[in-house]
């Protein structure tokens, strides 16, 4: 599906910032903003719902500590229990101060790989994706509010010129 | 925006009149440009070593760990000093990145990259003394929980040598991800400057097409704060876990609960002086001055002192509990550590560790560049001579005085251990190269609170951004047709220029040539686009003509962002985009 784009550059934060809640207070849909780099408070201006990543780490952590304890109850006292210094090893729970390092080593490992996987799946970033953002200079001084066009080309570009933008561009986008 | 409000008492972060754009262009000229003669000397350098080294390693191999000085009495030397030495220097990096960043510390952010790159090359190190010394590194799978052919054979859980797998093996693991997740941004900077399609190519593949949208921003922020809360935990876990190799035995002046403190505090310790090593050179070497400042040296050489410290204490702990212990073996253990025949070893540690960081409590002193650097040295050799005491000493005379010796290392022992400090150069150097050093969109984030521009438009009470209106463009047509004038009144009286300027790189004609877009050469904006037209320059072919003479004449004409034009070399890219119409 092809929709008509306005893009509207911005060469500070600032400046970005007030455009934003300027957009917003006369009730457009900000479709996208791409950044350099970040900035503190957009998220919230541009009405992004909090990110749930953090609460995929705490998931992937009790995941390997489970996989942890499953593992070292497995080989340490069913398969193969050992008699190590005179302490049998008949029971988890009595010979768990040994295992704690691993715990953590493996909570950490789960937590960190995976969430990070998530992130990297859930934003879109792999080796050999394109990058789809609309201008070079987004990556280095400009930000682009991106905001769909429908039937209101000429208010669209009077609001976003008074809001200090530098460019503004019109551009056919296509929807992944 | 309140946010970027800083106290005035702070010192700048970024000197110098640095704007966004500014920090692109810094960070990326190290990549874009050319390597000079003195990195290729120093690669060359490197290089040897570590080719010495594969050889030394492929003999150990091929023949057995006898090739080694070890002897019954000393079964355990250079390779675990080595290890635990390159373990501990690959501390600094995530203690950087995660325990300031948890700190909120922004100076970190001109330092964490180059930190963690240490961290990862010197972590890979570290990892190969361990397989070297199993003998036969084939078969280095064996160390993992993989159901097997012999039955019931496990790993032992109980094992902190174990342990040191799993710690080091996450270590390394999540510090990667880290690293390479900081990078994505910076590598999407030097992608989208890139002009040659090969180097376009292989920063969209390193990037992982990252495209800075606000979603991708509010998740990188957070992945990043919980990678530094779970990092955190980690980097005192991993020599924690290494200090149990020791701690858990039995063996006099190893069986010490002081162990695990101490050791992270002199992984620290000896991290931060080796960041200091390389990051005055590097400063240097890719003119990054204004972003590493003497600042950062100076509160890292704090670090330096404050942790220096806290080993000397420890130092002087173990000396008091193997006295109040009333343990005649560890008594001896330390007695023979201090006066018996490695008191050199000893003593080089003390006056190395526990001595030398204690000038930082000057300021004269932490803030001269070439002292830091000398201590940041002296540091390095003191770490080494801790870990070598530690284990040697401990060893080399045991429970039995007829098997008493001494340990000196082979070429093979000493070849192996140069080796891996050529490996870590030359990766350290590539690195250099191609990667961008510091965290280029970081560091933007705090430009407006910590750069010096902006401070001082703020102590001068002016605004930190203003909003202009720009002029209402749409009747225009889409490809503009660039209106030729004649140079304006002002430029009048410095006519003697102007015509110098064009009679060195060529006039303009209008009837037969067509104006380039000018903007697309970088550091030439839409004002300067204007400027330089009003002196009649429309052209990549006249851009690219010019030489130093021309840029210095257009400084004296235009009168703004003189040595822009060199910095940026308009000629060069003007030349590329001629060739490319």
């Amino acid at each position: 599906m092809a929709s008509k784009v306005i893009h509207a550059y911005y060469d500070d934060d600032d400046v970005l910032m007030h455009a934003v809640k300027k957009v917003k207070a006369a009730k457009h849909h900000i479709e996208e903003v791409y950044c350099p780099f970040p900035v503190h408070g957009l998220d919230k201006a541009m009405g992004l719902a909090p990110t749930r990543i953090a609460i995929t780490s705490f998931i992937y952590g009790c995941l390997g500590l489970t996989v942890a304890t499953v593992m070292m109850n497995y080989i340490m006292i069913e398969d193969w229990p050992q008699d190590i210094g005179g302490k049998p090893s008949f029971s988890y729970i009595e010979n768990m101060p040994a295992f704690v390092p691993i715990m953590f080593e493996l909570t950490v490992f789960f937590a960190a790989h995976l969430m990070v996987i998530t992130f990297y799946l859930r934003s879109r970033l792999w080796p050999f994706k394109e990058a789809e953002n609309p201008d070079v200079r987004t990556t280095d001084d400009h930000f682009v509010m991106e905001v769909e066009i429908h039937d209101n080309e000429n208010e669209l570009w009077d609001l976003l010129r008074n809001t200090g933008a530098v460019e503004i561009n019109i551009s056919e986008k296509n929807s992944h | 925006m309140a946010s970027h409000y800083e106290a005035p008492i702070r010192k700048p972060l970024v000197v110098g009149d640095k704007g966004y754009h500014d920090v692109s262009v810094d960070i990326a000229a190290p990549v874009e440009g050319r390597a000079n003669k003195h990195w290729w000397i120093v690669f060359s350098i490197s290089l040897a070593a570590f080719l010495w080294g594969v050889g030394c390693i492929l003999y150990t191999i091929s023949t057995g760990i006898g090739t080694w000085g070890l002897n019954k009495t000393v079964g355990w030397a250079w390779d675990i000093t080595n290890f635990v030495w390159w373990v501990g220097i690959g501390h600094a990096g995530t203690l950087i990145s995660a325990v300031l960043l948890l700190f909120r510390q922004k100076w970190r952010m001109a330092i964490n990259r180059s930190a963690e790159a240490m961290t990862i090359f010197s972590v890979v190190q570290a990892g190969l003394f361990p397989i070297i010394h199993m003998g036969r590194p084939w078969l280095g799978y064996w160390v993992l929980p993989i159901p097997n052919q012999f039955g019931s054979l496990w790993v032992n859980f109980n094992s902190p040598l174990l342990w040191d797998v799993f710690a080091i093996s996450t270590y390394l693991s999540v510090s990667l991800v880290f690293w390479w997740t900081g990078l994505l941004p910076d590598f999407a900077m030097i992608r989208d400057r890139a002009v040659k399609p090969f180097q376009k190519k292989i920063y969209s593949l390193l990037s992982f097409g990252w495209t800075g949208r606000a979603k991708d921003w509010q998740r990188f922020e957070e992945v990043s704060l919980v990678l530094a809360g779970l990092a955190t935990p980690l980097v005192l876990s991993v020599h924690t876990i290494v200090s149990f190799d020791f701690a858990t035995s039995v063996i006099p002046g190893w069986h010490t609960t002081i162990f695990p403190p101490y050791f992270v505090a002199g992984a620290i310790f000896s991290g931060f002086a080796m960041v200091n090593t390389l990051l005055i050179i590097m400063r240097k070497v890719c003119h990054l001055e204004a972003y590493i400042t003497v600042q950062h040296i100076e509160l890292m050489n704090i670090v330096i002192m404050l942790t220096g410290s806290i080993v000397g204490c420890a130092y002087i702990t173990e000396l008091f509990m193997a006295w109040y212990s009333g343990v005649e073996y560890e008594q001896y253990a330390f007695l023979n550590r201090a006066t018996g025949p490695y008191w050199w070893a000893y003593w080089s540690m003390m006056t190395c560790n526990v001595f030398s960081p204690q000038f930082m409590w000057f300021k004269k002193l932490r803030t001269s560049i070439m002292f830091s650097f000398f201590i940041s040295i002296v540091v390095n050799i003191g770490m080494w001579f801790e870990r070598f005491v530690i284990i040697v000493t401990s060893l080399h005379r045991d429970y039995l005085p007829s098997s008493w010796t001494m340990f000196s290392p082979t070429f093979v022992d000493i070849g192996i251990f140069v080796g891996t400090i050529g490996f870590f150069f030359v990766l350290f150097l590539l690195y250099a190269r191609t990667f961008p050093v510091i965290a280029q969109a970081e560091v933007k984030s705090i430009l407006k609170s910590s750069g010096e521009r902006y401070k001082n438009l703020r102590d001068a009470g002016k605004p930190l951004y203003q909003i202009n209106i720009m002029a209402d463009d749409r009747s225009k047509p889409v490809v503009e047709k660039v209106v030729v004038k004649k140079p304006e009144a002002d430029l009048g009286e410095k006519k003697e220029e102007v015509s110098a300027l064009l009679g060195a790189i060529g006039v303009f004609d209008a009837s037969k040539e067509t104006a380039d877009d000018l903007k697309r050469v970088k550091g030439i904006g839409p004002k300067m686009e204007e400027t330089l037209n009003e002196i009649g320059i429309y052209t990549f072919a006249q851009v690219s003509r010019m030489t130093e003479k021309e840029y210095d004449l257009l400084d004296s004409i235009t009168g703004s962002f003189p040595g822009r034009a060199q910095r940026d070399d308009w000629a060069g890219q003007a030349e590329k985009l001629n060739n490319k119409k």
